[in-house]
């Protein structure tokens, strides 16, 4: 089974292929039906390959299966080939899973869009890309998969681009992540002359060997790590996810929640045996680095109105949880994290699109309200994943959250336990934040009615039909409603896979263990039980300071806890503005009007005026006289006879 | 010493009636002194023993070709005397002496310093000068001088082509002329 | 008179003397602005090239040259011909017979 490995990434290819030639003709809905299927297909096939997989033991848990010869150049040589090992064919497992729900959500979602089979068809090569990404057993495929979901990230987020809003917030994603490619380049060119291989066995291998110098290793670790940072939304980087929630929520949900920004996290997992080699500083620079973007985004999401952004924020936040624990050393517990949050992000950006679809794209949750009455189900499923991020036992959240946060409690990073503190703090920021989301839009008054109480504005969302009178929610069809109980159902059990109680329940460790390596962890089962303790505490804390200040208050009574430093975010955006895009913009200002306007035009006039004037001159040769056409001649042979002349003295 | 002095007097002639030929001002002083430098050539033929060309040179070009000159220089310049001393064209003179002196000294300098000018076996045929010339001619170049007819023949079509006055225009077609038309 | 016997001359000298003229002919042809005075340059030149022909005939012992000066002479005069001819009719229509006229091809 294994065999057909290939056959995962080239289903979704395929779909992408034939939408692209077809898919206008194909129409709505059977386009998105049929990029479904391919997805739901290479799912299919990926749990065949894990079955596989499963069945074999240890050594010979990591296969390599090669397609066809890629590059081949003096000692550059690249083969197109996939690497079956536990931590690839997770990867994939999830991806195509929760691509395959989201994929049949999008049905429903995008539902009358006049680009609806032009959507799936960038869905297909997303998936694709993303595939390649986690599948590729080199650096080179990787980053093929890389730049490729990057650009089916732009693609998808200026999706609508007949908004000024959405172009630039697609160009604002692809630009920074360049910036973060960069680095990934830099890290990738330093391991390849220091190994002379760009395979990850090849690479591993020599630096297993000691074969890395550390400050190689260093170095390539920091920029492998600027480029995961660019595309998993961390400090400084993450500007450009919060303002990607101009694509259809479908795309968040997929790309911005659950596959593309978990691709740094793979990353940096997979380049474990050159973290090991690297020095120490490297662990220090990701925990801190994933520790203060976790807190630093939450304080952000507890000022923002908009449905979406608040779960940016989020997602942000709970990447940075992600690389704390790798930074710690504990990269199961990451992945763990990795997963368990796929779930429950993916749930909730499903469910608040469909809340958006319910209350015709009115998105500021303080024009929602008691919408548990008009959407029961996604109110029920929306439930399960508020309590699984907020860290509510026994919902997958809390186990994967927990996890990290003992990592960090135990770890011997300096400042571990600081960042523990910043842990806790986040959970805490975390449950109140979305207990606050949940409450403004599921319960209490419904301000959509409601005309001029008390400074809100009624609805002035488009109705189906276009007339602007106030509109009734309503729950969502099918194809949005069954992705989001599937999801529930995982959030609620996915802690399986990874108890802390025994080994044996250990599986995702256990099962991760070749691909990311092992940690142990050194507390008792008391000491755990208290920090889990406290963190529950914390989190029970956030949803009743949740409760107290938007169920029992009026909206404006809170205004002050709505600093506008939060609700702008800091700024950052302007900061960067003035600090890179106006003396960039004068740059190319520059470029333009001397550089190109003075020196190139200098030249390319300049030339056309030497021809000119040579050619004026020339041109008094033909002075219209046959005497001088005479002379000509005869100076002529006189010069040739000095060479013949000149011949014969030599 | 009869070779020396037939070369001296045949270059004197010919040199000087080329300084002639250039240097004055009414052509038809200038034809006269061709003449003179044509019959300095044909004297150095003598010396060389090229007693048929010789003949040749005095009777086709002294005879024929400058009576030609002279007869267009009647027909057409007579009274034309050229002003010599002015020359609108600028710098042509003084670069024509310099381009023809550089000619000269280069000739000089690479006949002087060819000491070996080759040779291939002589077709050596009997009898006097005419008739080796003649049996050249007609044997090897027969080819050659039958094409030379045609040449002529050729030639003095375009001669008369030439010459001739420019048609008459007819402002009436036959049958215009007919009608009595205008 | 007793003649003294010198040796006779080096055919290098006949060279010579037809170098002369050829430039003689070169000069005139250049500076003439009278269009028969430069067809008459142009025959000495001619004619300095026969000149050279004998010579070389006479010095290679090959009658060839002289065969080849024959036949200049012939081309030379049906040049002379038709040339003059040219002239004639350019006097017809322009009543004038130097050479700077003809400059219409003026770049």
């Amino acid at each position: 089974m294994i065999d057909l490995v290939w056959l995962i990434p080239a289903l979704p290819l395929f779909g992408f292929c034939v939408l692209l030639l077809v898919g206008k003709r194909i129409g709505e809905p059977l386009s998105g039906y049929f990029a479904t299927a391919m997805t739901g297909g290479s799912f299919l096939f990926a749990l065949g390959v894990f079955a596989d997989l499963v069945s074999r033991n240890g050594e010979k848990r990591s296969v390599t299966k090669v397609l066809f010869d890629w590059i081949s150049v003096g000692q550059l040589d690249v083969k197109a080939s996939a690497l079956v090992d536990p931590l690839s064919i997770t990867m994939v497992l999830f991806v195509t899973g929760i691509g395959t729900l989201i994929h049949l959500y999008a049905v429903g979602y995008m539902h009358g869009d006049p680009r609806f089979s032009q959507f799936f068809t960038y869905l297909n090569l997303f998936i694709f890309s993303m595939l390649m990404l986690v599948l590729g057993d080199n650096f080179v495929l990787m980053f093929l998969g890389w730049e490729g979901v990057g650009a089916c990230s732009y693609l998808l987020i200026s999706f609508w681009f007949e908004k000024d809003s959405a172009a630039t917030a697609g160009k604002k994603a692809f630009v920074t992540n360049r910036v973060g490619d960069f680095g990934l380049m830099i890290g990738m060119f330093l391991l390849f002359n220091a190994t002379g291989a760009l395979t990850y066995n090849g690479v591993f291998a020599v630096a297993g060997n000691g074969g890395i110098t550390r400050n190689t290793a260093t170095a390539a670790a920091l920029m492998l790590f600027v480029g995961a940072c660019g595309k998993s939304a961390q400090l400084p980087l993450y500007v450009w996810l919060p303002d990607a929630m101009e694509g259809p929520t479908p795309v968040s949900a997929l790309i911005h929640a659950a596959t593309m920004v978990t691709a740094g996290v793979y990353l940096m997992m997979r380049v474990a045996p050159v973290l090991e080699v690297a020095d120490p500083v490297v662990f220090t620079v990701i925990a801190w680095v994933g520790g203060l973007t976790a807190l630093f985004a939450a304080t952000i999401a507890v000022a923002q109105d908009d449905i979406k952004r608040i779960l940016a924020y989020s997602t942000i936040s709970q990447l940075g949880y992600m690389f704390l624990a790798i930074g710690m050393h504990a990269n199961a517990a990451a992945a763990f994290h990795m997963i368990t949050h796929a779930f429950f992000k993916a749930l909730m950006f499903l469910g608040a699109g469909s809340v958006i679809h319910g209350m015709h794209h009115e998105q500021n949750v303080k024009l929602m309200g008691n919408i548990r009455k008009w959407m029961p189900i996604t109110f029920a499923t929306y439930l399960l994943g508020w309590l699984a991020i907020a860290g509510i036992p026994p919902f997958s959240g809390f186990w994967s959250k927990d996890e990290i946060l003992l990592s960090a409690y135990e770890g011997s990073v300096g400042g571990a336990k600081v960042l523990w503190v910043v842990g806790l703090l986040t959970a805490l920021l975390t449950a109140y934040y979305m207990s606050r989301q949940v409450f403004l839009v599921f319960f209490g008054k419904e301000r959509f009615l409601h005309s001029t109480t008390g400074g809100i504005v009624p609805i002035h969302g488009d109705s189906h039909d276009g007339n602007h009178a106030p509109v009734t929610p309503h729950e969502s069809p099918w194809q949005m409603v069954l992705p989001l109980v599937v999801l529930a159902g995982l959030s609620l059990t996915g802690g399986v896979m990874n108890l802390p109680f025994s080994k044996s329940l250990e599986r995702l460790a256990r099962w991760l263990e070749p691909s990311v390596g092992s940690h142990e962890f050194a507390s008792t089962g008391s000491t755990k039980v208290v920090l889990a303790l406290i963190a529950v505490a914390c989190g029970i804390v956030g949803i009743g300071l949740a409760y107290r200040l938007w169920l029992g208050r009026p909206l404006e009574a809170n205004a002050s806890l709505e600093p506008p430093l939060l609700q702008r975010a800091y700024g950052v955006d302007s900061l960067y503005s003035s600090v890179i895009e106006k003396p960039g913009r004068k740059l190319a200002d520059l470029v333009a009007d001397v550089f190109d306007g003075k020196l190139i035009e200098g030249v390319v006039n300049g030339s056309g005026s030497i021809v000119k004037l040579v050619g004026g001159n020339v041109r008094k040769l033909q002075s219209g006289f046959v005497r001088n056409y005479a002379l000509m001649i005869a100076a002529g042979t006189v010069a040739l006879l000095a060479y013949a002349l000149l011949r014969a003295a030599a | 010493m009869g070779e020396w002095i037939v070369l001296v007097l045949g270059a004197a002639f010919a040199l000087l009636g080329g300084l002639g030929v250039i240097l004055l001002r009414h052509p038809v002083h200038a034809a006269l002194m061709l003449v003179q430098s044509l019959f300095g050539v044909a004297m150095l033929f003598v010396a060389q023993q090229a007693h048929f060309l010789a003949a040749v040179q005095v009777i086709v070009y002294a005879g024929a070709v400058v009576v030609l000159f002279l007869f267009v220089i009647m027909l057409i310049g007579v009274d034309r005397a050229e002003d010599i001393r002015v020359e609108p064209l600028k710098g042509q003179r003084p670069l024509a002496l310099f381009v023809a002196a550089l000619g000269l000294v280069e000739l000089i300098a690479i006949v002087a310093m060819q000491n070996d000018f080759g040779g291939v076996l002589p077709k050596t045929f009997e009898g006097t000068n005419v008739e080796q010339v003649s049996a050249m001619v007609f044997s090897d170049y027969l080819y050659a001088f039958e094409i030379t007819s045609i040449l002529l023949v050729v030639a003095v079509v375009g001669a008369v082509v030439l010459a001739r006055r420019a048609p008459r225009h007819i402002d009436q077609t036959v049958d215009q002329q007919i009608d009595g038309a205008p | 008179m007793h003649l003294v016997a010198v040796a006779n001359p080096n055919p290098k000298a006949y060279l010579f003397v037809a170098m002369a003229l050829f430039v003689l002919g070169a000069v005139g042809l250049l500076s003439r602005r009278n269009v028969i005075v430069m067809f008459m340059c142009v025959e000495l030149m001619l004619n300095a090239a026969n000149l050279t022909f004998v010579t070389f005939a006479r010095m290679m012992g090959d009658i060839r040259g002289q065969a080849i000066v024959f036949f200049t002479m012939v081309v030379a005069a049906a040049e002379v011909v038709v040339g003059l001819g040219i002239i004639v009719s350019i006097y017809r229509r322009r009543k004038a017979v130097t050479a700077e006229e003809a400059s219409l091809l003026k770049g």
